[in-house]
């Protein structure tokens, strides 16, 4: 299928965009995701009448009003319920999801676990900065233990769930973790979360520069981010590291960092991803790495979709029922006649 | 096959009331059901009410598990399940005393003595058996071995355990009260052959029971007579009976097919709205969009999302429920979606009494949620108007880009009655503001300057992308806006809105007397008690007397207060505590009201309303 275009002239980044001033902080990784969705969307099959943004409460959630396509603002953490309402309406929209780890771990943590287990096609993109940020710096669901916060000044108590972890355990057949200092790889995942069927998950590391400022940089600063981070392609082994020498293997339940060219190690020992794979176990475990921190598309397993499901049984039934109209219900069976 | 004879010694009857009483899973729902439907299909007008526990099994033989199914059927108008009854059929112990006090002295009981055994006495705290110790003198009490003889008549049919012939016994007594009332138990043995499709044994041993009890009851002279009440006198045509949920589950279909709208409905089940749910899950074939979400929240903003893009859109629930979907309701006024909210009314506050009924979420309809958020609420008043009042619920908000909330509570919506069936060609129009093209520029809030209803362009319509939200916008841009002058705007254009549909909506013309000495108002689900009081002393002679019923509750219909002046006595009758009440007394405030209250769970009783209002003229 051809790229959709306007005018016969192919999208661009601003056709999505709109005349709305940005109101986010200056430096904030949300002008880098505004602009890599703006940057992927023109790559997707997708016409831009058909593109629609569902957010729900908290600074991520003020991006629909900064695109140029179809969106609505929620309520908090409702977002994937009235995504979902509008998928089913009418399945042939790109529905994407915006979200925070307040609005989507917290508030919305019902509705986050249940949209994944259905399957409905929709792309949630996750914006993780550990923190409440609209609300002025309390600590969230996804904040780290000790972390002193307005909510916390001696330090968090509550430990935290990995986005990750959460979703895969509620059967997420597609997530992808980013780095909000990485706007190509961003844009290349959005374009594959889009061609995913099913509900796909992308979480980006998500710095706020203002209340949690530098709380991804031991893993995305540029100094150390290739030591830091492996980033992951299905089919590909998983190597990573400056001198790109350090790789993954399994030994026995646990994943393991090794050397290639040490203790006998070649590029053939590394394990190879496997993104397809149905069976989460190997997954989970690299969502729960913490050295290296694994990025990229960790999963992306094909299933059937909830619209898939709906549609087949809606077509079934109506191809063997007789009712066509209500009137055919309303005097079908037992009526009588007053005389 | 039977065949009804003529009956030359029936007594002639214009109504009776029968209730079936029994532990909750001796099947008496299925009983009243099948008497109920019988009897309309003979002609006969009826109203039933359902009455049982919250728990689905309680403890057998005890007094908080009996459940109840009345009915009342007439050759006359009939227009309550009846107070007072002429007939009980008690399976057990625990329902004859639950139950007793609702007799008309001199009536009938008929039990099932084998039910009355020492443990089940003990269960129901009888200290004496009351079949043995002359406290039932004054009644006609009819002594059935129901149990045994069920199993008498199963004793030749195969496959069936022992729990299934005893859970048969309803069909013994339901043959009987068929052979009392001279019905024809053909209907049932219909149902049975339905129902049981692959399970023939099943089909037999029903159909056995059934005729076992119906001969049983012609057969021996423990019944002395019998009764016969002729068809009804009712409008021509067809109708079918109804129950209050599916009237409303297809009152939307109906304003789906006219409207040519897709029907999305985000639910979450809760008693007792349930069954709207369980029936419009049924019409995928009519391309029915039925969404079970995890929570009630998720039900209203599924919902949203559905309206958003195009779709009739509702969302079911009861008062929890709709406390739940406060916030949301308040979204889909704020981005002016069409969407219809169902609010069967249960007792409260908190869970309440979830199998009872109440009107006490009136005001938490008008006015549960933050800030300034009106919407157009409406409420049914029968188990047949709720077809009506749904259909009516999604023109409004269709034509009036704004949500309405449907009120109806547990007594209408379980009830049944005869509906004459519509037709599609029958129903008003329904418009709506899609828009495909516009002339010039367009912005999200242009507004039909008659009702102030927004446009509606939905995703996938090429040059109308906007964005929505819950924040205030611009009057005109449709962006966010703080400015303080156009929130005032804003809220002013919302409510005045809401406040048009009064253009839209009927007068409301009292019943009875146009003027005079007392006003009875009603709202909601308890027309029908009230309708039949005001007539009974109507009909005694008292013709100063009307009755104006409401089913706009907000906006009011335009004439409410030239109604209100016409009397000298006005006295709003609610199940609450006075809601509705002290509504018109703010709307209406030199005008004095008088208040009837119950809030017991249970509908009103056609006695303590005559009483009530008796003491006024």
């Amino acid at each position: 299928m051809e790229t959709p275009t306007l005018n016969n002239k192919k999208y661009t980044y601003k056709d999505f965009g709109n005349d709305q001033e940005v109101r986010w902080c200056p430096g904030c990784d949300d002008y880098v995701i505004l602009r890599s969705v703006q940057k992927a969307l023109p790559e997707m099959d997708v016409k831009k009448e058909d593109v629609v943004f569902i957010s729900g409460i908290g600074c991520s959630s003020r991006f629909p009003y900064y695109m140029g396509t179809y969106g609505m603002h929620g309520i908090h953490g409702r977002a994937p319920a009235i995504a979902s309402g509008v998928k089913l309406a009418n399945p042939d929209l790109s529905v994407w999801v915006i979200t925070g780890d307040g609005d989507s771990m917290a508030i919305g943590g019902n509705h986050f676990i249940h949209v994944l287990r259905r399957n409905i096609d929709l792309n949630i993109i996750l914006f993780n900065n550990e923190i409440y940020g609209l609300t002025k710096g309390q600590f969230s669901p996804t904040s780290l233990v000790g972390q002193k916060t307005k909510s916390s000044p001696y330090g968090n108590t509550q430990p935290p769930f990995s986005p990750g972890e959460l979703a895969i355990g509620a059967h997420a057949r597609f997530f992808a973790r980013i780095s909000g200092n990485t706007p190509k790889e961003m844009t290349e995942t959005f374009v594959e979360a889009q061609k995913f069927k099913g509900t796909s998950l992308v979480e980006v590391m998500q710095n706020c520069v203002i209340f949690n400022d530098g709380c991804y940089l031991k893993y995305t600063d540029k100094n150390v981010r290739s030591d830091k981070q492996v980033y992951v392609e299905h089919g590909k082994p998983m190597i990573f590291g400056k001198e790109g020498n350090k790789g993954l293997v399994l030994n026995g339940l646990k994943l393991e960092v090794v050397t290639i060219g040490e203790n006998g190690i070649t590029e053939d020992d590394i394990l190879v991803h496997d993104a397809h794979e149905k069976d989460p176990t190997l997954h989970q475990m690299l969502v729960r790495l913490e050295y290296p921190l694994v990025t990229g598309i960790i999963r992306s397993y094909n299933d059937v979709t909830l619209e898939e499901r709906e549609n087949a049984l809606t077509e079934e039934i109506k191809s063997k029922s007789s009712f066509r109209c209500t009137d055919d219900l309303f005097f079908s069976g037992e009526t009588y006649e007053v005389k | 096959m039977i065949t009804l004879d003529k009956k030359p010694n029936a007594e002639a009857l214009d109504a009776v009331v029968i209730r079936f009483v029994g532990d909750s899973g001796d099947g008496m729902q299925l009983t009243g059901t099948q008497f109920s439907d019988t009897s309309a299909m003979f002609g006969n007008d009826v109203a039933t009410f359902p009455n049982y526990p919250s728990e689905i099994r309680a403890p057998q033989g005890s007094l908080y598990g009996v459940s109840g199914f009345q009915v009342h059927i007439g050759s006359v108008e009939v227009s309550t399940p009846g107070d007072n009854v002429d007939l009980l059929v008690a399976m057990n112990p625990a329902g004859l005393k639950t139950n007793l006090y609702a007799v008309k002295p001199g009536h009938t009981i008929i039990v099932d003595t084998d039910s009355f055994t020492k443990k089940n006495l003990e269960k129901a705290q009888y200290e004496t058996n009351p079949l043995e110790d002359g406290s039932l003198e004054n009644y006609r009490v009819v002594q059935v071995q129901m149990t045994s003889l069920t199993k008498e008549a199963l004793k030749d049919v195969e496959g069936l355990d022992n729990k299934s012939i005893t859970r048969s016994k309803n069909m013994f007594a339901l043959g009987m009260v068929y052979w009392l009332y001279n019905r024809s138990p053909e209907h049932t043995i219909e149902f049975f052959n339905k129902k049981f499709k692959s399970k023939p044994h099943l089909i037999e041993a029903n159909t056995k029971v059934l005729n076992a009890g119906y001969f049983y009851a012609e057969t021996i002279e423990l019944i002395p007579n019998s009764y016969s009440i002729s068809p009804a006198r009712m409008a021509k045509g067809t109708y079918r009976i109804i129950m209050g949920n599916t009237a409303t589950a297809w009152g939307f279909l109906a304003a789906a097919e006219k409207s040519g709208l897709e029907l999305f409905l985000g639910s979450y089940p809760i008693t007792p709205a349930t069954d709207i749910l369980h029936e419009l899950v049924k019409h995928k074939h009519f391309g029915v969009k039925a969404f079970q979400a995890e929570d009630e929240i998720a039900g209203i903003t599924s919902a949203i999302g559905a309206s958003f893009a195009g779709d009739l859109a509702i969302t079911t629930t009861s008062g929890p429920g709709l406390a739940l979907k406060g916030e949301a309701l308040g979204l889909a006024m704020m981005v002016e979606l069409p969407l219809v909210v169902v609010n069967v009314q249960r007792g409260g506050p908190s869970t309440g009494l979830p199998t009872k009924t109440e009107q006490s979420d009136l005001l938490q309809a008008l006015y549960g949620r933050n800030g300034e958020s009106p919407v157009i609420v409406l409420a049914a008043s029968t188990p047949a108007n709720c077809f009506n009042y749904a259909y009516e619920a999604a023109k409004l908000a269709l034509e009036h880009m704004t949500p309405v909330i449907l009120l109806t509570d547990g007594y209408i919506a379980n009830g049944s009655a005869p509906w004459k069936v519509k037709s599609i060609e029958e129903m008003p129009e329904i418009k709506n503001h899609l828009i495909k093209e516009a002339k010039g520029d367009w912005n999200p809030y242009d507004r039909d300057p008659e009702t102030l209803a927004r446009t509606w362009a939905i995703p996938g319509t090429p040059g109308f992308e906007h964005r929505v939200g819950g924040l205030e916008k611009d009057k005109v841009t449709g962006n966010v806006s703080y400015v303080p002058e156009n929130h005032e705007v804003m809220v002013q254009t919302r409510a005045a809105k809401v406040k048009r549909v009064q253009n839209h909506i009927p007068s409301i013309v009292p019943e009875f007397s146009n003027e005079g000495d007392l006003l009875v108002i009603g709202w909601g689900g308890t027309y029908g008690a009230l309708h039949s009081a005001v007539k009974e002393l109507y009909e005694e002679g008292h013709r100063n007397i009307g009755f104006a019923h409401f089913n706009y509750i907000n906006p009011l219909p335009k004439n409410t207060e030239d109604i209100l002046r016409r009397f000298k006595k006005i006295i709003v009758c609610e199940l609450n505590n006075g809601q509705f009440v002290n509504v018109l007394r703010m709307n209406f405030s030199n005008i004095n009201f008088l208040q009837y209250n119950k809030v017991q769970g249970l509908p009103f009783a056609n006695s303590e309303l005559v009483e009530q209002f008796k003491s006024l003229i």
